[in-house]
């Protein structure tokens, strides 16, 4: 009777989570990730964060670095940019206007939000300051306010553009501002319309005529119809002069985040993928984003698996579609991306630092952690390094989600924390001595746009 | 004149017939709308679908209570009311499995979900069947 009643519980479990009680995660890194034939149970497998203060405790960081809050109680923090003179300015804000259609919505949205801040959104950008050079950001104010889901930030020269959720703005900015001189000017509209995914990631080429802006997808797989997708799941390529727009890559779910190769020049992105396919698909992925590609969105992914959730199917597409450099996981959920520098300490001097906010869609949570993606010869070579963990502590509880992530030339990476609503800087304790003359100081001309567009995101 | 007697106590309540009644009206509406979506692809189709089936199954619980209140009045032993409740069950249940089904993205609803709809008018139907044989029987002299 007894295994009898264990039977029909294990058979009801798998019937609603589709076979994935245990799902610890599938080591999923690098060019090749193994990837599971798609499940899907009656419900779908999910842990939400449970959200608690950090009181006297830290994010943990590898030996040899230091972690320090250097803002809190901001308005839900996003996406940070270090400014030539070591001030950070702070996108703060929630956006998304997407009705709910069914009441998967209703239920989803309640649920999921027991996982967020619920602070309101702050719509504006706050600029932080260390004048001293202590480390302690003695100055915390704000630089503008009434812009709408502020999320991309790239300084230019003496421009910054800031990615609104509907429209790329532009301030002029001279160094050493503490506060914007006027209301932003308008460069273009961005897709703003249902904004089911509605950050906007920015990045500005080196030489600062293109900025280029990641737009994510309307849904997670084509459930608002395709009517609902145009100019969706891409990045364009916007002419600062001009404002003029083309598509620079399509079939990218949700571009979280862009950044510019410092030694190339490429534009390279975190994008995150399609959930609801089961625990262990489908990776979320690191790419050097090439012109005029697809990358699936919504026919296929990771190269040629076609989804049979998107009727009717497109089999052209399917053939097109660009195998993506590198998988950090599936549902990790990437939203920052910054190329490092030596600055940041031999171990993590050549790579990448991705911010991954934390999975939703699979029984054992994974992200909640700051990773260093370390790359040879300008591309990704090895699996993720952990760097800043402890955002979710052993006892099941979350303190921080990390969102964006700035490497400061002189030395420092900034982390966007969402949760606590706190900018964390991390530092080598002891700065190696043999780099530190190579940190770039800049000053006029087309440095500062290099500086922007590598610090930015 | 026991088979009267027999009879009388076989008739359901007028409450079931009408909640039973009125989730058919809407079940039978996802039907449609799941028979538009497998035609056309349109995803409005899928949205009306899991709207509908939340709002049967809320009236199909009221009847299902009904039912549950009739069980308790002792009539479990009446054959046609067993029939009737466990068919209101089946129908609360697989509705609620439909539902979830129709809850997944896109086309993965497809084809459990259209299914699942037919299935759950056919098993609404059965027990509004019961419900008004049972009444007209109860009222016979």
């Amino acid at each position: 009777m007894n295994r009898l009643h264990a039977l029909a519980t294990v058979a009801l479990a798998a019937l609603l989570a589709g076979c994935n009680g245990g799902d610890a995660p599938l080591e999923q890194y690098g060019a090749n990730p193994q990837l599971p034939a798609p499940q899907r149970g009656l419900l779908p497998s999910m842990t939400i964060a449970k959200p608690a203060a950090w009181g006297k405790r830290l994010p943990a960081v590898p030996q040899g670095y230091t972690i320090k809050a250097i803002a809190t109680g901001l308005r839900i923090p996003r996406q940070t940019l270090v400014l030539p003179n070591g001030d950070i300015l702070v996108a703060e804000g929630r956006g998304g206007n997407a009705p709910k259609l069914k009441p998967k919505d209703v239920i989803a949205g309640y649920i999921k939000a027991k996982g967020t801040s619920p602070v309101k959104g702050g719509n504006r950008l706050t600029l932080l300051r260390d004048a001293d050079g202590d480390g302690t950001y003695e100055l915390k104010t704000v630089f503008a306010k009434d812009l709408n889901a502020p999320y991309g930030l790239a300084l230019v020269g003496d421009t910054l553009y800031v990615a609104d959720q509907d429209a790329l703005v532009k301030f002029h900015y001279t160094i050493g501002q503490t506060r914007a001189s006027g209301a932003p000017a308008k460069v273009t509209d961005l897709p703003s319309a249902i904004n089911h995914h509605w950050t906007k990631a920015l990045a500005a080429s080196a030489d600062g005529r293109y900025l280029y802006v990641g737009i994510g997808s309307n849904s997670n797989i084509t459930e608002r119809g395709m009517a609902a997708e145009v100019d969706r799941a891409r990045v364009w390529q916007v002419d600062a002069q001009t404002g003029m727009h083309r598509p620079y890559a399509t079939g990218l779910r949700n571009p979280t985040a862009l950044a510019i190769q410092p030694a190339t020049g490429g534009v390279w992105a975190v994008v995150n993928e399609r959930d609801e396919l089961g625990p262990d698909l489908v990776p979320d992925y690191l790419t050097l984003v090439r012109e005029g590609g697809f990358y699936g969105w919504p026919y296929s992914y990771w190269g040629q698996h076609a989804d049979p959730r998107v009727q009717p199917q497109d089999p052209e597409k399917v053939a097109a579609t660009i195998v993506p450099d590198y998988s950090l996981g599936s549902h990790v959920a990437a939203l920052g991306l910054a190329f490092s520098s030596p600055a940041m300490g031999p171990k993590f001097a050549d790579g990448v630092f991705v911010g991954e906010h934390g999975s939703w869609n699979r029984s054992h949570p994974v992200g909640y952690k700051v990773v260093f993606v370390p790359f040879r010869g300008g591309h990704p070579a090895g699996d993720p390094i952990d760097f800043v963990t402890g955002f979710r502590g052993n006892d099941g509880l979350t303190r921080g989600r990390p969102v964006g992530v700035t490497v400061d030339p002189r030395g420092a990476l900034i982390v966007a924390d969402d949760l606590s609503n706190t900018i964390w800087r991390v530092t080598p304790t002891a700065p190696p001595a043999a780099v530190k003359p190579a940190t770039p100081t800049t000053a006029s001309g087309v440095a500062p746009a290099s500086t922007a567009a590598k610090t930015q995101m | 004149m026991a088979v009267i007697v027999e009879r009388t106590r076989g008739a359901l309540h007028p409450f079931n017939a009408v909640f039973v009644a009125g989730a058919i009206s809407l079940f039978l509406g996802a039907l449609l709308s799941d028979i538009a979506y497998y035609r056309t692809y349109e995803i409005q189709w899928n949205n009306f679908s899991s709207w509908l089936l939340a709002g049967g199954l809320v009236v199909a619980a009221v009847a299902l209570l009904c039912a549950i209140v009739e069980l308790f009045r002792n009539r479990w032993r009446v054959w046609p009311v067993l029939v009737y409740a466990l068919l209101v069950l089946a129908t609360w249940i697989l509705g609620f499995i439909d539902a979830l089904v129709h809850a997944r993205d896109a086309w993965v609803a497809m084809p459990t979900g259209l299914v699942l709809s037919v299935i759950v008018v056919v098993l609404a139907c059965a027990a509004l069947w019961i419900a008004l044989a049972g009444m007209r029987a109860g009222n016979a002299p």
